[in-house]
């Protein structure tokens, strides 16, 4: 049983140690233990032994006390003492822990904590564990021994995977850096031999002179031990790129300053301006905040032109040219470009941006000009509740007659005729004939407008409304000449924008319902009047054409297998007679229904036909004429070649072997397949790629020099790893692992400039 | 005005009166070298219209690369023999890359000038088989073990003339030792045999002894790179891993058949691969002994020795299969393997010092020295040689995959044995025994 238990417990143990790793069984010497385990039962049947002989021996006493002899009783020696001793105790006088601590209570020499202890002790039941096994002892000391080696070889880690990644490996790995050594090194190994050497040393050392004349000061040196070769390169590279892209910055800027064309200039403003003002609005897009700053900015600018006298006739130049202007043409127009520019730059900015100028703005609404409802009157025509606080515009209502004409259509203008009818009583029997074709031929024509647009100018109405827009547009041209900047229009625009879309967040969904445009017929049944259109006539002929050419097909091939007609035949449905099992035959219609309904638009037979259809007519012979108008004869307009010509140049291409899917109906054989070159074609991607396309482009990069520049070439067939003849590798030894950590931290640093110069841009 | 470039052939001459007229002119500086000494510079337009077909055209390169490269694969270089008997060991100088050493199963051992590849010295070392031998890390002595329990230290010096070869010191041990290494930089040598012992040069007990249940030891091999730590080959089938410093072995693996030897990687630390006798190689990483990192396959006999390259890219293995194969250590098939009619079984095997030649001791009492490249040319080369070696060999990597320069990269005319009984049928029926991956099927257990 003991052995049994210590088993158990052992495993329990190494259930616990082994938890660490997993995969293959963990055995640990359980051999061993139970060798010792055996070991230890041989002691307890010594020890039973041993017990046995005490009984004998005890018997054979009892028996000799039997037999009338005197037991000679074992002289014993004591002492009075006032406590006992430990050491003169028999096996036979118990000795209770309360007796030892008895006498300790009554020391005065042990502490109040020792005698806390010992009460403690006494009050735990517990027996104290017995020490591990040294088997168990050893494997845990195994066990600590390995995670400490495995730690120390881990540090490794990051070198080894660097040399993988590497794309060049130079061995031996700790070569000297080749290249002049620094002055000092080789001075230190010489010593001063002659007198002369001598005498020289010893005078600069009485005057304290420096012997060697330090190449680098202390800091230089620092700094050189602290970048890295790699790292200065780096630094050196990008102080190069900036430096080059400053020079050519300046010389693009000095041979731009230097161009004296005033047209160009004009050209370049004006992109410069059209550049400003996309991207300003891109900013109103993206960013209001920053676009109402770049609007103070503006403002600002105002402000100041309307306090200096830059642009005003007040200066010399201006002075100079009013005298001028008199005679000079050119003198006058300057003068009025410099008024022009003055007006711009001191023009209010009116816009919704800001809450403040929102304010002037309402005041100001006569300011904005007509056009800018107007267009916003043109889109929303078809929704009167969005025309916004100008639709008592007396112009406006006028369109609105119109409109309700054109909408109410027929049934109104019939109505007007009817009035006129009554008006004049009795009209000619020809003339009520003509009003009423009149009237039909109208309805017709604004049903077709309806399909058509929204929008419908009829009669003279329309070329009234035509002329108003157009002279508006006049006008505003006009103002646009008379100076407005671009800049100015477009606040404009912002504001306008701006309010429409404060406007329109009540009303959203009117907008849209106005915005909605027609497309196609269908779309038209969605129009809120009913028109009536004629039923779908379009696709019908096409069907019909496609009827009609079935036959004609059928008729040219008519040897073959008609691979319609094999893959379009109806299966015969056998109906067996089944048991009648539970189904929810609902859901599963419902499900044929779905399935139907997603692939409703697919035909796959017919797509598998007209592929194969495509393929064949690609194999077939094709004529190809090579004929050049005006070789070997007059050519020109009108002119054609000779048709002996023509026949001469004709090419008919051979007729290729017929195809393998000849008499096979759903099947396609590819014919590009040449047997040639399989034997040269990748036929499954190799390992490392993860997509053809990877591969391709791999195999597409030309490598030779006949492709690449020199350095390319040089670059791209770099050796991986390269050695020197006749140079003993060494292993790997500890400065490379500093020096791979300088590597990487270096790295890392560089990354993390990068990163930081990256939001900059 | 004119306006002439200095470099492009035609540009306007702009005369008063605004007229153009094109004028052919050009600089000789662009086209006339200053001194003869000069090269000639020969102007390129890489403009890839002019040079079509550039896939094709480095196809037909690469296939011609391939083909060249089997044709130049002549990688045997010489035989060196004067053995009496077979060669069971070599050790190679640490600081001269000329010297070999070889040890042989009759006790003799020699020590080789490779570049006159005749034999310069020979010493009776030990009664029976030399187990082996290290040449300490400064060069200047070697040690040999052998069957007649003794540890020897040799000097490097020939003796002179009339003076005897006579061992430095000499070690009396109990039991016979198989397997010896020295540390890389410090005066301690373990060797194995009943057990693995770490021995100081000056001392003549072991300062240290390592046993784990296991009587009977094939190799021991210091970590070149860790140098505390050591690895052996017990005859268990295990690989108990060690470090000096500690009173106990750290760990071991057991698997399914017994390891002959084991090299560690030196570039990688933690890496080292191990000759099985199922045929196979194994590379562990040592902290994770549970799985190997990679199965190397190729072999169709156990195998004896294994050597990593100095470089630690690829190793060398010597087998019972009369063959030499060189493995990419990431890589699980050999990508070269020599054999020649009289090799017989290879017992040990190096990789020398500089990556460019691998030694082989066999049977047969010949040691032999071989290319680690088979078709590289040996010595030094031209500029333009070795551009034009780096570029067929980035051809021939770059369209490695196609088939048939595959086929041709990969074909080797082996002895048909050789191919012939590594793939018996098996008896039991498909499906029956669970599938197991490659490397999960060698691994018994790993014993703390």
């Amino acid at each position: 049983m003991a052995k049994v238990s210590k088993i158990r417990k052992s495993k329990k143990r190494s259930k616990v140690a082994g938890s660490s790793s997993k995969k293959p069984p963990v055995v640990y010497d359980d051999e061993q233990e139970e060798d010792v385990c055996g070991a230890e039962e041989d002691v307890s049947s010594e020890e039973d032994d041993g017990e046995d002989e005490r009984k004998r021996q005890k018997l054979l006493e009892a028996i000799g006390a039997l037999g009338g002899k005197r037991k000679h009783a074992l002289a014993e020696r004591s002492e009075a003492a006032v406590h006992m001793s430990e050491f003169s105790m028999t096996a036979d006088d118990e000795a209770d822990l309360s007796d030892l601590i008895g006498t300790i209570e009554k020391t005065p020499a042990a502490t109040a904590q020792t005698k806390k202890h010992l009460k403690n002790l006494q009050r735990s039941k517990n027996t104290v564990e017995c020490p591990l096994s040294k088997q168990e002892n050893e494997r845990i000391q195994r066990d600590v021994a390995f995670q400490k080696a495995a730690l120390e070889v881990s540090r490794w880690q990051s070198i080894i995977t660097q040399n993988q990644r590497a794309e060049q490996l130079v061995f031996p790995l700790n070569q000297e850096p080749s290249g002049p050594k620094p002055i000092e090194q080789v001075v230190m190994g010489w010593e001063a031999r002659t007198p002369l050497e001598k005498e020289i040393f010893s005078l600069l050392a009485a005057n304290k002179q420096p012997i060697l004349d330090a190449v680098l000061t202390p800091a230089e040196e620092a700094s050189v031990k602290a970048m890295d070769l790699e790292q200065v390169k780096i630094r050196r590279a990008e102080r190069q790129k900036a430096r080059a892209l400053q020079s050519y910055y300046e010389a693009k800027a000095r041979r731009e300053r230097k161009i004296k064309s005033k047209k160009y200039h004009k050209v370049q403003n004006k992109a410069k301006r059209k550049e400003f003002v996309k991207q300003f609005e891109e900013l109103v897009k993206t960013d209001p905040a920053a676009a109402l700053e770049e609007l103070d900015k503006m403002e600002r600018a105002r402000m100041q032109e309307r306090m200096s006298l830059k642009h005003q006739n007040s200066g010399k130049w201006a002075k100079s040219k009013a005298i001028m202007a008199k005679y000079d043409e050119g003198a006058r127009k300057a003068m009025q470009q410099q008024l022009e520019v003055n007006k711009d730059l001191t023009q209010k900015l009116v816009t919704s941006l800001s809450k403040e100028e929102e304010e002037e703005g309402e005041g100001n609404t006569d300011m904005l000009p007509d056009f800018v409802n107007d267009a916003e009157f043109k889109q929303d025509s078809s929704n009167p509740w969005m025309r916004g606080r100008l639709s008592e515009d007396p112009t406006e209502m006028e369109l609105k007659d119109t409109m309700d004409v054109t909408a109410e259509g027929a049934s109104a203008v019939t109505k007007e005729a009817e009035e006129e009818e009554g008006s004049e009583a009795e009209g000619t029997e020809e003339d009520a004939l003509l009003r009423e074709f009149d009237s039909r031929r109208k309805q017709r024509q604004d049903q077709e407008s309806d399909t058509s647009a929204v929008i419908v100018n009829d009669g003279d109405d329309g070329v009234e409304e035509d002329q108003v827009t157009e002279d508006k547009v006049a006008e505003i041209s006009d103002e646009e000449e008379e100076g407005l900047s671009e800049f100015t229009r477009m606040y404009r625009g912002i504001g306008k924008s701006l309010e429409k879309d404060a406007g329109s967040k009540d009303g959203s969904a009117e907008l849209e319902e106005g915005l909605m445009r027609i497309r196609s017929v269908d779309d038209v049944d969605l129009l809120p009047q009913e028109t009536p259109t004629e039923p779908q006539q379009a696709p019908t002929p096409q069907h019909q054409k496609s009827a009609e050419q079935q036959p004609s097909r059928s008729r040219k091939r008519k040897k073959g297998i008609e691979l319609r007609e094999v893959l379009t035949k109806e299966t015969k449905v056998i109906k067996v007679p089944l048991a009648p099992t539970v189904t929810d035959s609902e859901e599963k219609l419902d499900q044929r229904v779905l399935i139907e309904e997603a692939f409703a638009g697919d035909d796959v037979i017919s797509d598998f036909a007209r592929e194969k259809r495509k393929r064949e007519d690609e194999g077939k012979p094709k004529v190809i004429d090579l004929t050049l108008p005006g070789w070997g004869e007059w050519g020109g307009l009108g002119l054609k070649p000779s048709k002996r010509k023509r026949r001469r140049f004709r090419i008919r291409t051979e007729v290729p072997p017929p195809r393998k899917d000849q008499h096979l109906p759903s099947v396609i054989i590819s014919e590009k397949r040449n047997s040639a070159i399989t034997p040269h074609q990748v036929s499954s991607l190799p390992f490392p790629f993860e997509n053809p396309a990877q591969f391709e482009s791999s195999i597409r990069t030309p490598l030779g020099r006949t492709w690449n520049t020199e350095r390319t070439v040089k670059k791209m067939t770099k050796p991986r790893v390269v050695t020197q003849l006749g140079a003993i590798i060494e292993p790997m030894a500890d400065e490379q692992l500093l020096k791979g950590k300088k590597k990487v931290s270096a790295r890392r640093r560089s990354r993390n400039t990068k990163t930081r110069t990256q939001p900059a841009k | 005005y004119a306006k002439l470039s200095t470099h492009g052939c035609i540009s306007y001459v702009v005369f008063r009166f605004q007229m153009k007229v094109k004028v052919l002119s050009r600089n000789p500086d662009d086209y006339v070298r200053e001194t003869k000494l000069d090269i000639q510079r020969v102007p390129r337009n890489y403009d890839p219209s002019l040079h079509p077909f550039e896939v094709s055209r480095e196809y037909t390169r690469a296939l011609n690369a391939t083909k060249l490269e089997r044709v130049f694969a002549k990688p045997f270089l010489a035989s060196l023999d004067g053995h009496r008997d077979g060669v069971n060991c070599l050790a190679k100088h640490t600081q001269s890359l000329s010297t070999l050493l070889s040890g042989s199963c009759d006790g003799e051992l020699k020590v080789w000038d490779l570049t006159k590849r005749e034999c310069v010295r020979t010493l009776q070392a030990h009664e029976g088989f030399i187990r082996g031998v290290v040449v300490r890390y400064c060069g200047t002595s070697f040690f040999t073990v052998g069957d007649d329990k003794t540890i020897k230290q040799w000097t490097m010096e020939t003796p002179g003339y009339g003076e005897e070869e006579e061992p430095l010191n000499t070690i009396l041990g109990k039991t016979v030792f198989t397997g010896l290494d020295h540390h890389q930089n410090k005066s301690v040598f373990a060797t194995c045999g009943q057990q693995v012992d770490i021995w100081d040069e000056q001392r003549s007990s072991p300062i240290r002894s390592f046993s784990w249940g296991v009587d009977s030891f094939s190799s021991i091999r210091f970590n070149p790179v860790e140098t505390d730590l050591l690895g052996s080959c017990a005859s268990d089938r295990s690989i108990i891993l060690y470090d000096m410093r500690e009173s106990t072995p750290l760990k071991k693996v057991v698997m399914t058949m017994r390891s002959n030897t084991l090299c560690w990687n030196p570039m990688e630390a933690f890496h080292f691969t191990c000759a099985n006798e199922d045929y196979n190689l194994y590379t562990y990483d040592m902290r994770f002994l549970e799985k190997p990192i990679k199965v190397h396959m190729d072999h169709v006999s156990a195998v004896l020795d294994v050597d990593y390259s100095p470089t630690g890219q690829e190793f060398v293995s010597a087998s019972f299969d009369k063959t030499i194969r060189i493995f990419p250590k990431n890589d699980g098939h050999s990508r070269e393997v020599y054999h020649t009619k009289r090799m017989q079984h290879v017992i040990c095997v190096k990789w020398s010092s500089d990556s460019k030649y691998i030694l082989s001791g066999s049977d047969e009492m010949n040691i032999r020295l071989w290319k680690a490249n088979a078709a590289e040319k040996l010595g030094v080369l031209s500029h333009r040689e070795r551009e034009a070696a780096n570029y067929s060999q980035k051809l021939k990597e770059k369209f490695q995959h196609h088939p048939q320069i595959r086929r041709i990269a990969r074909h080797r005319h082996l002895p048909k044995i050789f191919s012939f009984y590594r793939f018996g049928f098996s008896s039991t029926k498909p499906g029956s025994v669970p599938v197991l991956s490659e490397k999960e099927k060698h691994v018994v257990s790993v014993v703390k």
